[in-house]
């Protein structure tokens, strides 16, 4: 709000005003400068590493590190690509996202809806059990699935480890959901019903297209957590390697372009989906979004 | 024919009784008006009606057809929801033709009925447009236009005019009653406004903590209110209350210094009460303000004078309690001021101090002061 013109006028005002102006600029600059700290927090690694990808293999190597791509170069990419087992693991890892990212969809969504609009006996247990879930460590569900697995003649397999994932993002798919119906009016389920729908035919035809945003965010969110899981994937694949697992497999046998090519690479996916669904997870924390 | 019957309807919510043992009639075509405080049990009554929330116990008809425990879908009706409840994924026009698309109606009829009701509510510009980006105003005519799309013999309404402007809200009223009057619909209103349901109403049904106190037509509940509550909600200013103590075998009411003859109908019924308190509720326009003495007039104080324009307000300390009194704007007073109060007795609803119920007059002498 200071303004060049306002500013000849502030030393007029009276000294309790001008301490009242200051004391705001101050303020707001603190919180300002905190927040560019934050964000160049997250920022710095993420431009290195996309500086490095798009260096050149000498120039990675090099130090000190440049901070900008220059000479600009996909030649650490190609590499990075072409490296044995990437694009098969690239496929796996796809796969295993789409199928978490449809399952955990496809049983939030009623599971959401419930909890948002029913009160049912046990809703509270419910939610509490569904929450809980998330308190276990991931160590402790992969360790004995690994076992059942091994004994169901399920190892080793882009399946069971959709499921794993599934499992693991169901937690938090179902109350993303379930925010997202809340957002919805009751009173328009009411009218669909009254202007002669049945339950389901206003679930579909008002309820499910008004959430459909939301829901396909929670989508999203469900395929960047499978693509980025890397523990379960390291334990319940042998041979079937997602990404993430083949990016570590071979860590300690490669060099820093690697390294910097498949950190990029990691990256790119979630960064995308972020920006898409940042409004929901907005929501979900209590926020008032826009 | 569509006449609808709520018969010994109850609702609880936990312990909380939302609808007391109601029981209700609307004629075919009738204008019903549900009014009362929130909390009432007016929209809990009328979401009974539509099949939106199902009675604990009573039964529910429309028509002559038994509709306690039917969906909303099959009770033929139509509805105006509070907040509107436009589908915004929706262009007006689908919003308006919902309901006769859900009936699967032919696409023809779709189009005309869509077209006469956005007509009548003069949105026809609107039916391209998505809700989202409509005023208040347009969004209400939205919501009754696909209301009457499907033109069904029941229209309920759920304050449809309560999220409005002021201004607005006024036009309004006027535009609905006389749309309103042209569809042949049986309609019930729910309001918390009692101008609303004053103007509106064929029959006004006066709520209270779950009960319909009164149910008449709006000058009657105005005129003649059953209960110190619906003369206490209806009306602005609301009806005045004095505390009087009946003397004279019922033959007079004493107020402070002050004795007023009590009207030959009532001498009989205030009998009872002969050496006891009852209240005399009177409306603040029937009183009538002297600026001198007169033997029939109660003499007061004023103390605050509010011209409204169209009348002056006086608000009068008598006893321990405070009366409105209406007077003609070019009557002079000014707080502090000595006045005399005249009371019409036929204007004075006289009441039970202890159950807050009216007096009722004894027949046989209004018929023999009607016959003289």
């Amino acid at each position: 709000m200071a303004t060049l013109s306002t500013r000849p006028r502030l030393a007029e005002l009276p000294p309790e005003q001008r301490r009242a102006i200051w004391g705001r600029r101050i303020r707001r600059g603190t919180v300002y400068a905190l927040a560019t700290l934050i964000a160049l927090w997250i920022l710095a690694p993420i431009w290195l590493v996309a500086t490095m990808a798009f260096s050149t293999p000498g120039d990675v190597r090099s130090y000190p590190k440049q901070f900008a791509p220059v000479p600009f170069s996909t030649e650490t990419m190609e590499f990075f690509i072409e490296a044995e087992g990437i694009v098969d693991s690239t496929l796996n890892s796809i796969a295993v996202a789409i199928i978490t990212m449809v399952l955990a969809t496809v049983i939030a969504t009623p599971a959401g809806y419930a909890i948002s609009r029913y009160l049912f006996v046990g809703r509270d247990a419910v939610r509490l059990g569904i929450l809980s879930v998330r308190a276990f460590p991931i160590v402790i569900l992969a360790v004995p699935l690994a076992i059942i697995f091994i004994d169901l003649g399920m190892y080793d397999s882009i399946y069971s480890l959709a499921l794993l994932h599934t499992a693991l993002v169901l937690p938090t798919s179902v109350l993303v959901i379930a925010s997202v119906f809340a957002t919805v009016s009751y009173e328009l389920e009411e009218a669909a019903k009254v202007f002669g729908c049945t339950p389901a035919e206003a679930f579909f035809r008002v309820v499910l297209p008004l959430a459909l945003p939301g829901i396909a965010a929670s989508g999203i969110f469900a395929f960047v957590t499978s693509w980025n899981e890397v523990f379960a994937a390291v334990l319940l694949t042998l041979t079937n390697r997602t990404l993430p697992a083949q990016i570590l497999f071979s860590l300690d046998k490669s060099g820093d372009p690697f390294k910097f090519a498949g950190a990029f690479f990691m990256l790119v996916p979630s960064m995308i989906f972020i920006f898409f669904i940042r409004r929901y997870l907005f929501n979900m924390w209590g926020q008032v979004s826009k | 024919m569509a006449r609808i019957v709520v018969e010994n309807a109850v609702k609880r919510f936990g312990d909380f009784m939302a609808v007391n043992d109601v029981s209700l009639t609307v004629d075919d075509q009738e204008f019903v008006v549900l009014l009362g405080p929130s909390g009432c049990g007016k929209t809990t009554l009328l979401r009974a009606i539509a099949g939106l929330g199902i009675v604990d116990s009573g039964r529910i008809l429309i028509g002559s057809r038994d509709v306690t425990y039917l969906p909303p879908r099959d009770r033929a009706i139509s509805m105006v929801f509070q907040s509107y409840a436009i589908f915004p994924h929706m262009k007006v026009f689908d919003n308006i033709a919902f309901g006769l698309k859900m009936q699967k109606a032919p696409k023809s009829l779709i189009k005309e009925r869509v077209q006469r009701a956005a007509e009548l509510l003069h949105i026809e510009n609107l039916l391209e447009r998505y809700p989202g980006q409509m005023s208040g105003g347009q969004r209400q005519r939205v919501a009754v236009a696909r209301a009457i799309a499907v033109e069904a013999q029941v229209l309920l309404m759920d304050e449809p005019l309560s999220n409005l402007d002021a201004l607005l809200r006024l036009e309004m009223r006027a535009e609905l009653k006389s749309l309103l009057a042209t569809l042949n619909a049986t309609t019930i209103y729910v309001t918390h406004d009692q101008i609303e349901a004053m103007s509106m109403g064929d029959r006004i049904a006066v709520m209270n903590s779950g009960r319909i106190l009164q149910y008449d037509h709006p000058t009657r509940v105005y005129d003649q209110p059953l209960e110190q509550f619906v003369g206490g909600f209806i009306g602005n200013p609301p009806m005045n209350f004095l505390q009087a103590r009946v003397v004279e075998n019922g033959a007079a009411a004493q107020i402070g210094d002050f004795r007023l003859s009590v009207p030959p109908e009532m001498v009989v019924p205030l009998r009872s009460y002969d050496g006891a308190e009852v209240l005399l509720g009177i409306r603040a326009e029937n009183m009538e303000a002297l600026s001198q003495p007169a033997s029939d007039a109660l003499q007061v104080s004023v103390k605050v004078v509010e011209p409204l324009g169209s009348q002056n307000l006086l608000t009068i300390p008598v006893g321990t309690e405070l009366i409105k009194v209406a007077t003609h704007p070019d009557f002079e007073s000014a707080p502090g001021q000595d006045l005399w109060i005249r009371f019409p007795a036929r204007k004075i609803r006289w009441m039970d101090r202890k159950t807050g119920r009216a007096i009722s007059p004894s027949v046989e002498a209004m018929q023999a002061a009607l016959a003289s």
